[in-house]
């Protein structure tokens, strides 16, 4: 290859390194083949550390196990339901560093070092959230299923600051499902600690 | 489900090279799609590549206008933000009709694009699936096909793509970012996805181990002027029977650029490169949106239960155009 130049050659090999240097984001080929495999975890149980309601927990867990069954069947933290374990209803609702997730589609293990909030966190000792007790005084519910969930997504919708009119609460509470049908009283419920009446 | 295997990626390079040499090793960020498939079967990885240490959540405008999305930004973060918001309506508009609040706050948009089909066969291992089982048959041809696809499908797969986002992407001219093995590359959306045929198994033109860092969105008056559009069986919360993306630039009362994306009619999220033809140069009218809408459904043939979305698809273009265009 008589016209492969040391110029053409420095073009072909510096610049992209250059490149790579110069954003954080490239990643070359020489930098992947160099670093060995990572070491691996399981299949059989594990340490993990959860950070549930304020309290650091230590558990051997194995990889596969979801949040939503460490809560309740390692933790007897039983106020998180189960309800379809396909992200489908919101009954398994709790909140990871503030936010409202699916703990049926949470890997324990990838909620270390994170904080996780559940339903039994919410009440201050004997004194109940403002939610809690907006869903008492609007009879929120029927049978109660699908309640933790329920309040545990208002919660963090109030935290949002969306738009706060029933058409609005229907749309960021869609993730929540009653199979009671109670929604009337849960918008009421949720709208009046949005609105600051609860 | 089966016991799996755990590692935390503290590195990029570490991921791809970990991903990349172990068969039957998937990523997981936001879990939702992944973890739902394990629990069905469907995916039965021996081991899970966790992400969600790498900084890839951040979403930055780019030199030229654009807005690039890491891939571990959220469904939720992406739709919120001000820049997406502002310069690219549609975009933000797709995924806050997607799924719920909880599942936006997990899933991350690099995992979105590439999520599975939700046909019930596929999910069903009980059920022949070509995409499955390579060779196994299609038990959706002659059954609750409903949901299924009206173009773009082949005798073995009709299937269909079900992001909202990946939808509204191809109206906005996405860049996909991707490494690998043999370093980085950039994928158009719409080359980022392949059409069953024969190999209902193959879905994108991704290399094993190859990740997506980032998608880039790039500015343009049609972005702007962009507008999503979902028909489903019920308000909020659910799969599209039908979405469309519009994105139309319009100038003097004409359409100087148009981008229309099809969603949940076809195996992947499907642009409309002759209604954009229809379109270009006509005046920005409801006779131009009307001719454009009933191109939208050339090609397309329904299998049975899903003979009504070629149909509702004319009327969702004309709509969304209306939408798009501001005259609704």
């Amino acid at each position: 290859m008589a016209d492969f130049t040391r110029r053409k050659f420095l073009v072909r090999v510096a610049l992209p390194a250059l490149a790579i240097g110069l954003n954080p984001r490239l990643v070359s080929a020489a930098q992947i083949l160099s670093v060995t495999r990572l070491p691996r975890a399981g299949p059989g149980p594990v340490p993990v550390s959860l950070l549930v309601n304020g309290k650091s927990i230590d558990l051997q867990l194995e990889p596969r196990e979801t949040l939503l069954d460490t809560l309740r069947d390692k933790l007897g933290l039983t106020g998180t339901k189960k309800g379809c374990d396909q992200g489908t209803c919101g009954a398994c609702t709790v909140h990871v560093d503030g936010k409202r997730v699916n703990s049926c589609m949470t890997l324990a293990i990838m909620a270390q070092g994170k904080t996780v909030t559940t339903i039994e966190g919410l009440a201050n000792g004997d004194e109940l959230h403002p939610m809690q007790r907006a869903f008492l005084e609007h009879d929120g519910f029927q049978c109660g299923y699908c309640t933790p969930g329920q309040i545990m997504s208002a919660v963090a919708f109030v935290g949002e600051r969306r738009p706060t009119d029933d058409a609005s609460v229907r749309e960021w509470m869609s993730g929540n499902i009653c199979r009671c049908g109670a929604y009337a009283n849960i918008v009421a419920a949720v709208r009046s600690v949005a609105e600051g009446t609860a | 489900m089966n016991p799996v295997r755990y590692a935390k990626a503290p590195s990029i390079a570490e991921a791809i090279a970990t991903v990349s040499a172990e068969r039957d090793a998937l990523y997981i960020a936001g879990g939702t799609n992944v973890l739902d498939l394990m629990k069905l079967d469907v995916e039965e990885p021996a081991l899970l590549v966790d992400i969600t240490g790498l900084a890839l959540r951040t979403i930055e405008a780019t030199p030229s206008g654009g807005v690039r999305l890491g891939a571990l930004a959220t469904m939720a973060d992406v739709a919120d933000s001000p820049l997406v918001r502002s310069g690219f309506p549609v975009v933000s508009q797709a995924l806050l009709a997607s799924a719920s609040p909880q599942l936006r706050n997990m899933a991350t948009i690099g995992g979105n694009v590439l999520q599975r089909t939700r046909c019930a066969y596929f999910r069903d291992t009980s059920q022949d699936c070509n995409k499955r089982k390579p060779g196994n048959g299609c038990s959706a041809l002659a059954g609750v096909n409903r949901m299924h696809s009206v173009i773009g499908t082949s005798s073995h797969c009709i299937c269909s793509h079900p992001s909202d986002f990946a939808t509204a992407l191809l109206t906005v001219d996405a860049l996909v970012h991707v490494t690998g093995m043999s370093g980085n590359r950039t994928i158009p959306i719409d080359e980022l996805y392949v059409l069953p045929g024969d190999r209902p198994d193959i879905e994108n033109v991704l290399q094993p181990g190859e990740l997506v860092q980032s998608i880039e969105l790039q500015a343009s008056p049609h972005a702007r002027g962009s507008a999503y559009l979902k028909v489903r069986d019920r308000a909020s919360y659910e799969f599209a029977l039908v979405s469309v993306a519009a994105a139309l630039e319009i100038e003097g009362g004409n359409v100087l650029q148009a981008r229309v994306g099809l969603g949940s009619v076809a195996p992947k999220p499907w642009r409309a490169h002759d209604v954009e033809a229809a379109l270009i140069g006509k005046p920005a009218n409801a006779t131009t949106f009307d001719a454009a809408a009933r191109i939208a459904t050339r090609g397309m043939r329904g299998y049975g239960q899903n003979d009504y979305k070629i149909p509702l698809t004319m009327r969702t273009v004309r709509t969304a155009l209306g939408l798009a265009g501001g005259i609704a």
